[in-house]
């Protein structure tokens, strides 16, 4: 039989039982709907995140720490009695290193500190306030590190300027707190004006060498001499020069958590003391000058950040980067998408059933004319391709609508969430997106089922005896 | 047309079911030969085995054994495949109960044998009109089945099994749902098809009068044999068929 002739009877037979026909169609797209709308969720939700491990500039990065601060599974497992003698210490000497390793545009430290900084707000006198530090480089405006942003970025490298968040900047205006989050987070432009230009002190514990060897009495480590060293308290004004409505790197980074930031090479100069300071004394090696606890590598291109992280491990620091959170971060979405998947199939699954059944009873209704149109002529590959045709016409047709449905309930559950989301004053986010591959993916997967469905009934219907059909009333 | 050339030559046929532990002999060890252009009636009471025969020659049916040879082919040795493009080009079917499709219109019932054969499209219609009014029913090709009369019907399932021009139409009890005026008319169509086109006519009836008016030939069948074969004329008290 021609394929228009078999998709005409396919047609009319469809037509002839149209209720029954409709509603096992329905059950197919809302099991379509259920697949397209659990899937888009997983999408939705995987864009989220990418987006905002995107922001965090990490894809250009390197975190690097000392094996004593920074151990992963892969140290534990290779080597789990490692000793403090095969630890690298992370100082300005590997520093220096990583910085003419090919490929590397700057190394920095990763500095966040709590400190005291006193503020006079208009015609009131100055009062203390407490925040964290952090330190940024000079590259964090171009890697678009900040969002909700109002005023400039340092002039220079090492200028006296400070950025404060638009929470801490509410502060130091004395305004009242921010209860609602989700509504715009930063200043107005004229509240930020009234603080940009502004002078804001930092009081902050310089870390200076001491000359002072002088024994205490107590067993002093022979070879700590010159480990010694002095807490000076200081000041610095710094100039504020812009106000900030969200955490820079998308919140993501060890820095994202200051509240008034500083750049990285002004910060150094500072000789801050940092609460890790002291471990860090502890643990390093006479012969070490200053050491870190963690220092950022920054690549020239995201595609040089596997070749830089694999050099530096050899060097035998740890090391992280985007490539392992991007890595891991498929893997718990390939793990949700599969269960959303799965759990999206079961409706399509059981309307599956209804396909079978629907097609089952047509072969009961229609035993009679299967028998008709085999005495006049009609092959038994003629009557299985007719009953698959149909299973596969309800599956197109399931698909499409499917597919329509599920957008719709994507799009309900995102309104859903979101109105939810602003009622508890968090900040909204599109979860949802139907992409392409998810459209045609479902409509084939539809009419795979359907046709998958039909292989029984369609087979049972060929094998149908001509002359017991033809005596059945 | 060639009345000397055999249409159909079934040698020694057999048809057993087994029902449980008994084994039904529908058919068996018929042999008989039907010219080309020939009208044969195959007679019998109910259960001689006659319609089981129409269905073997049909090729709706296999044969438990011997053979079933319809120009030269034999029916047992085919394909199922072959069997349906058989049915398809060479057999034209009428039924007792007509077997119209009754969600069709008769126009569509008519069309359905050319959908299997798979003829052009731009030919379909004019051999619809054309079947249909060779039956005389060129006015009701939008009604459904279930709108016409009996006689009407049967004319139509006439139409159908006509439209793919076979070689051989068998007529199983083509009369038997009708009343005698109408019977009649149709029995007038078929030998009509009979005398005008040349085709092989096997009917299956048990009304003998019937098959001694329009066959010109006559093949008695009881339990499942052939207990008598020839004209009306010289025949033949076989079978009890009246």
């Amino acid at each position: 039989m021609k394929t228009y002739d078999l998709v005409e009877l396919a047609g009319r037979n469809l037509r002839e039982a149209v209720l029954r026909n409709s509603l096992t169609t329905l059950g197919i797209a809302v099991g379509v709907a259920s697949l397209v709308a659990m899937l888009s969720l997983g999408v939705g939700l995987q864009q989220v995140f990418g987006k905002k491990l995107g922001r965090s500039g990490l894809f250009d990065t390197v975190i690097v720490a000392s094996k004593q601060d920074f151990r992963n599974d892969e140290d534990r497992r290779t080597r789990p009695n490692m000793q403090s003698g095969d630890i690298k210490t992370l100082d300005d000497n590997a520093r220096h290193a990583f910085e003419k390793l090919p490929g590397v545009a700057e190394v920095y430290p990763e500095i966040r500190l709590p400190a005291e900084l006193r503020f006079a707000a208009d015609g009131k006198t100055e009062r203390p306030h407490f925040a964290t530090i952090a330190a940024l480089p000079a590259s964090a405006n171009a890697s678009e590190a900040f969002e909700d942003y109002q005023g400039t970025f340092f002039s220079g490298p090492k200028v006296d300027e400070a950025i404060v968040m638009a929470e801490f900047a509410r502060e130091l205006l004395e305004m009242p707190e921010n209860t609602k989050q989700a509504e715009n987070k930063n200043l107005s432009p004229e509240d930020a004006k009234r603080l940009i230009g502004k002078e804001l002190t930092l009081r902050y514990a310089e870390r200076t060498a001491s000359a002072d060897s002088k024994n205490t009495g107590s067993n002093e480590d022979p070879g700590g001499a010159g480990f010694r060293f002095s807490v000076v308290r200081r000041e610095k004004k710094l100039k504020i020069i812009g106000v900030v409505g969200a955490e820079p790197y998308g919140g993501v980074r060890a820095v994202s958590r200051g509240r008034v930031f500083i750049p990285t090479e002004l910060a150094e100069g500072l000789n801050l003391i940092q609460p890790s300071d002291l471990r860090t004394m502890m643990r390093a090696p006479a012969s070490a000058g200053k050491t870190y606890i963690t220092l950022v590598v920054r690549a020239n291109k995201p595609t040089q950040v596997k070749a830089i992280q694999d050099t530096i491990k050899g060097m035998g620091f740890s090391t992280y980067s985007m490539q392992d959170a991007s890595k891991t971060l498929t893997r718990v979405f390939t793990f949700l998408d599969m269960f959303l998947g799965i759990f999206g199939s079961l409706a399509l699954a059981v309307a599956s059933l209804g396909i079978m059944n629907t097609l089952v009873m047509a072969i009961l209704e229609r035993r009679r004319e299967i028998g008709i149109m085999k005495a006049l002529g009609a092959s038994d590959i003629d009557v299985k391709k007719l009953f698959f045709v149909e299973a596969g016409a309800m599956g197109v047709l399931g698909g499409v609508l499917g597919t329509a449905l599920g957008w719709i309930i994507g799009r309900v559950i995102n309104f859903g969430t979101n109105v939810y989301l602003q009622r508890q004053d968090i900040p909204t986010e599109n979860f949802w997106y139907v992409p392409w591959w998810l459209v045609v993916g479902a409509m084939t997967f539809s009419v795979l089922v359907s046709l998958g469905s039909g292989l029984y009934p369609a087979s049972r219907a060929a094998k149908l005896d001509p002359v017991q059909a033809l005596r059945h009333d | 047309m060639d009345g000397n050339t055999n249409a159909i030559q079934t040698v020694d046929v057999r048809r057993h079911y087994r029902m449980g532990e008994n084994v039904i002999k529908a058919v068996d060890g018929v042999s008989v030969t039907i010219k080309q252009g020939e009208f044969a009636a195959l007679l019998g009471t109910s259960g001689s085995g006659k319609s089981t025969l129409m269905n073997l020659i049909a090729g709706l049916d296999r044969p438990s054994s011997g053979a079933i040879l319809v120009h030269g082919r034999d029916l047992a040795q085919m394909s199922s495949e072959e069997l349906a493009k058989y049915r398809r080009h060479t057999v034209g079917m009428v039924f007792q109960s007509f077997n119209l499709v009754p969600t069709m219109n008769l126009a569509e019932n008519v069309e359905l044998p050319m959908r299997f054969a798979e003829v052009d499209r731009s030919e379909r219609d004019a051999r619809v009109q054309d079947a249909l009014k060779r039956v005389r029913l060129s006015a009701r090709l939008t009604h459904r089945p279930s709108e016409l009369s009996g006689g009407e019907q049967q004319r139509a399932a006439l139409a159908r099994a006509l439209v793919n021009k076979p070689q051989l139409l068998l007529a199983d009890e083509p009369t038997g749902n009708l009343d005698s005026r109408t019977g009649e008319e149709i029995m007038n169509l078929i030998q009509e098809l009979n005398t005008t086109l040349g085709t092989t006519i096997v009917m299956v009836t048990h009304e003998r009068s019937l098959a001694e008016r329009y066959a010109n030939r006559l093949i008695f069948l009881g339990d499942g044999k052939m207990l008598d074969a020839g004209e009306p004329a010289t025949t033949l008290t076989a079978g009890g068929v009246q």
